[in-house]
Formats: C-alpha cells, structure tokens, sequence
C-alpha cells in the first residue's frame, strides 16, 4: 500500500516540556485513523506539526514522499493537507454561503495574491461548488444564515466543509464531536464520514468519545506523554488493558455488571 | 447584473458632475475638487478599514503625493498636471510598500499608533529641513495638461475634471477589487485569521496588498490637492490631518465606493458652512455632526441608501407574497 503521509522520528519540545516524543507514523491512502489519548498527550501538537502550524524540533515529514517538515501551514494546505478545529474557525460576520464561497473561491485562485487580486470572487462555479459542498455536509438549510448565529453541530459541519472546499488528500480533524451533544455526535460524524468518503479523502481525527473511534476509525493511535503508545484496529487497541488505564478508562460495557451488582 | 448597475450608475453621476460643473459657483466647484481629492484617501482607508485596520497615519502617504508634486515642480519646472499625479502616485505606493513590511504585521491600535509614529515620522523630517520648506512648507505652479495652461476659471474647470477623472476610475477599480477574491478577505481577516491561512491566504500579504493600494490612493489624492491649493506644508503630514481622514471615513461609512465620495462631499460643504455660521467654534459644529453619526447611523451615511433599499425591498416582498 502507497504510504500517502509519513512522520518519521519527529519531536516537539518546547523547553524543557516535551510535547512530542519520537512519533513513527505511516498513513496509507484512503484509511481513517482516529487519534486518542488524554488531555496535553500530544494529539494536537500532532496534528498542528502536520499541517504546518507548529515546526517540529527533529524528525521529517513527508507528504508524498515530498519533505514538508516546517512548511508553513498555507503551504502545506495548497499542497493538500487540510484540517479543521476544535474551535470552529468561520467568518463569523458572513453568512453561510458566503463563507462556503469564500473558502471555494481562495482554493480556485492560485496562490498568488496578484491573481487573487484579478479574480471575481462569485462565479457561477464557485457557486454551484459550494452549494454543492453545503448539500453534502447538510447544512444547507442555513444557507443565509449569519455564522454567527449557527448552532454547535453546524458550526462544526461548515468548518470542515470549508476545510475540504480544496479537495484535499489528507484532512485532519481535531474534535470534530466536541461541544456536541451527546444524541448529536453520531448523526454529525455520520455526515461528515459520509461526505469525506464520497470525497476520498484520508482523514485523521482527534476524539475523545471511545465509541466514536470505535465505529468510523480503521485504526487508532494512541498517545501517552508525547509518545504513540499504541497503533492497532480499533477494537483491539481499546481493549487493551495498558489503554484503558492511561486513557480511555474501563468501558462502560464491561462496568455495567458491576453497576447492577452494587 | 449588480455590478453592471452600480457601474452604469457613477459614470453617469461623474459625467453630470462633469457637465454641471462650468454653471456652478467658483467656491462650490474649488470644495467640491478639494472633497474629491480627499475623498481618493478616503477610499483607501476604506480599503484598511473593512479588514478591521484603522490607520491615524494616512497623511504620510497624503504629503509624500503632496511634496512630490512641488519639489518636482520646483527642482524640474515641470508643471504637468498628470505627470506630477503620477509621480506622486509612485512615491506614495513605493513608501506604502516599504513601510507594509512592518505595518502589516500588526493589527488594530499597534497598526493605528505604528501608522502615526510613521507619519509623524516624515513631518518631523519636513518641519526641520530647509531644503523642503521647513514649517512654511511652498507653493506649488499652477498646473498645464498636455502643454494648455487655463487661465481663471477654466484652470479651476479642468483641474476639477481631472480630480473627477481619478475619482472615476479609482472607483471602478477598487469596486472590482471589493469583488475579487483578495478584496472579499477584508471582512474573513477580522473574523479567523487562522482560517484564512488554513485556506491557504497569507494574511500579512492580503494586508500589505491592502496598504499598497490604500497609500497608492492617498498619495494621488495628496497630489492633486496640492494641485488644487497651490501649497503644501508640513501639517499635509500632522496627525490631525490623518485624524480627518479617520473622521471622515466614520461619518461616510465604510460600506461602499460611493459613500467616500458622498462622504467627503458633505464633510466640506458642513465644515465651510461651519467656518461660516461659527468661525471661532466650527469644531464643536463637526463634533456634535460626528457625535450623532456614530448614534444614529454607525454605519456612517453611506448607510442611508442600504436602509432605504432595504425597506423598500420588504414594501414589494410584502406586497406579493
């Protein structure tokens, strides 16, 4: 299988606080990895080497078999690696669409601001693109609705179809359920599951909800102080006994029992 | 389309302008080249403005437009009218592009106070050399256009069409610009710079683009007010002067292209009203103008036209539902 992104030995330290620690990883096209582990383990600190946001102390990381280690992150996006945020990160002021437009628009015009400069922002494709993309991730119900008055879950959905407004190949999510109601979770991550798969994009997300990794991840990795303590099928990996102690904690399954004998 | 509309719209508003101009009273056609001029920095501060950046220093790029037209016209003798509007275009954009590699790095008060200390900057520079008037500051020929050189009212007359002329394409263009993918950024950069970088947009460059054309518009409208006062003097730099600009962008909004030139228009004409109903405390006029734009229409008057449109819009969409 072509390894689609590596990290090869890569660390973060910031003083004498190490964030990250000697992470090997190798993502293969098309698979789903969901990242778990506790707060400050270094899931984010992950996800922000790799898309750029923070510039690893060693190590490399290559995005096919291209060196991106501490490219900056508008870089590494133009090159296909995109993500979302824990906190939705939208234009608040703009409606829906317009945030749609924008972000679809940005991803038509090449990189240079001179040719951002010349392009019209509405076009009849960028329209019919992001109407298309706000279809896809279901919101758009809310099409002229100010972003600033969206609900939780829709914030969320927008953010990462803004995300994926430039056809990424990797797309990094990190808690993409969080904020959300419990009820909510699984519908949300159906949509955005669903839409990613039918955009064939390789994602990785950071979660805390076990039965959310558990149903849409291929494969887990686990962080522990900085370092991937665990890298396996989901099942397997969270029934492991070391994982449940350091991170996920018994499952709710397997204490109920207990609960009903108390 | 829209565009087309709006576009239609102000050529036509230049050219009655332009052809109203020849019956209008001397004073009125003098303010209304005066207002145009400034009107150009205006806009581009409305430029900065709508990405959240509020600079109290425009009137560095206003005097270089300025100066550059009389020590042009000083130390050459050339008396071009359009010549010199570009030189002063040049210089202002290439001190606007110098100074963005620092200024777009901050934002809000450090951007504004940085923008001062930069203009501040230049009239310390001015007030203290000789070569360049000190405190005096000089005046400025009267302009010549292709080699004709009016006389009395006709040299009024086609200086004010040359103003309208910028007036018009400036703002063609920067309407063009507002709908490109750059222009739209503005309102995004206030909202989640990290977004917009996660985009794939560097948003010190979107800025510095930003500055680029905000100064390119300061310095021609430096220029032909110096063409139109036949002066210019180190207080073309002070920070009052960079204060009027902010306050007129208040007071016109910065909502759309024809609010600066409205904007503007008005501002003069209730300030010399001002000057001549209360000549010992027009300030108090102008303030108390500001004080209940800010109240009433904090979108500033440029505004007006949007409510109206908006009310009439829910007439018709009740009236056929």
């Amino acid at each position: 299988m072509n390894a689609l992104l590596v990290a090869r030995n890569v660390e973060k330290t910031f003083g004498s606080v190490v964030a990250a620690r000697n992470i090997n990883v190798v993502v293969p096209a098309l698979q789903t990895i969901g990242i778990i582990g506790a707060n400050g383990a270094g899931k984010t600190t992950f996800v922000n080497m790799i898309t750029g946001h923070l510039r690893p102390s060693r190590g490399t990381i290559l995005f096919a078999d291209r060196d991106i280690t501490g490219r900056p992150s508008r870089e590494i996006t133009r090159l296909g690696i995109a993500r979302s945020f824990q906190v939705p990160q939208i234009f608040s002021s703009l409606t829906v669409l317009e945030n749609m437009c924008a972000a679809t628009a940005i991803a038509h015009a090449s990189d240079g601001l001179l040719s951002q400069a010349l392009t019209p922002l509405h076009s009849l494709r960028t329209m019919a693109e992001s109407e298309a993309a706000l279809e896809l991730f279901r919101i758009a119900a809310y099409r002229y609705s100010p972003a600033a008055t969206l609900p939780q879950g829709v914030r969320k959905l927008l953010d990462i179809a803004m995300a994926v407004a430039a056809a990424p190949r990797v797309l990094l999510l990190d808690e993409p359920t969080s904020g959300i109601s419990v009820e909510e979770k699984f519908g949300l991550m159906d949509v955005v599951m669903a839409a990613l798969k039918d955009r064939r994009v390789t994602v990785l997300f950071v979660e805390h909800d076990m039965d959310i990794v558990e149903r849409y991840a291929d494969r887990v990795l686990a962080f522990y102080d900085g370092a991937v303590i665990a890298d396996g099928p989901p099942v397997k990996t969270l029934e492991d006994p070391r994982i449940q102690e350091l991170i996920s904690g018994p499952k709710l399954k397997a204490r109920a029992p207990d609960a009903s004998d108390a | 389309m829209m565009a087309w509309r709006s576009i239609v719209t102000g050529t036509l508003a230049f050219i009655l302008l332009a052809a109203a101009a020849p019956a209008l009273p001397t004073w009125l056609v003098s303010l209304a080249t005066v207002a145009f001029a400034n009107a150009l920095v205006v806009l581009g501060l409305v430029v900065l403005w709508r990405a959240g950046l509020v600079p109290f220093g425009q009137a560095l790029f206003y005097a270089i437009g300025a100066y550059a037209v009389a020590l042009i016209g000083r130390y050459t003798g050339m008396r071009d009218a359009l010549v010199l509007t570009a030189a002063g275009a040049v210089l202002s954009c290439l001190a606007a592009f110098l100074v963005g590699f620092l200024l777009a790095r901050y934002r809000e008060i450090f951007f504004s106070m940085l923008s001062l200390a930069m203009s501040m900057i230049l009239y310390g520079v001015l007030v203290k050399t000789e070569t360049l008037g000190s405190t005096d500051g000089f005046s400025v020929e009267p302009a010549t256009y292709f080699g004709y050189a009016p006389q009395g009212k006709a040299q009024l007359l086609v200086l004010f069409w040359l103003v309208l002329a910028f007036c018009a394409v400036a703002a063609l263009l920067i309407s063009l610009y507002l709908r490109s993918v750059a222009g739209s950024l503005a309102v995004p950069v206030r909202d989640s710079e990290i977004r917009l970088e996660f985009l794939g947009v560097s948003v010190n460059r979107l800025i510095h683009l930003n500055l680029v054309i905000s100064g390119a518009l300061a310095g021609v409208g430096g220029a032909l007010a110096a063409l139109s006062i036949e002066h210019v003097d180190p207080n073309m730099a002070y920070w009052t002067t960079s204060g009027g600009f902010v306050f007129v962008t208040i007071f016109a909004g910065a909502g759309s292209v024809a609010a600066a030139f409205v904007g503007s228009f008005v501002f003069e004409l209730l300030k010399s009203i001002a000057y001549d109903i209360l000549p010992g405390t027009w300030q108090i006029f102008l303030g108390t103008v500001l004080l209940l734009t800010i109240l009433f229409l904090p979108d500033g008057i440029g505004s007006l036209s949007g409510r109206l449109r908006r009310l009439a819009q829910r007439k018709s969409t009740s009236a056929t539902p």
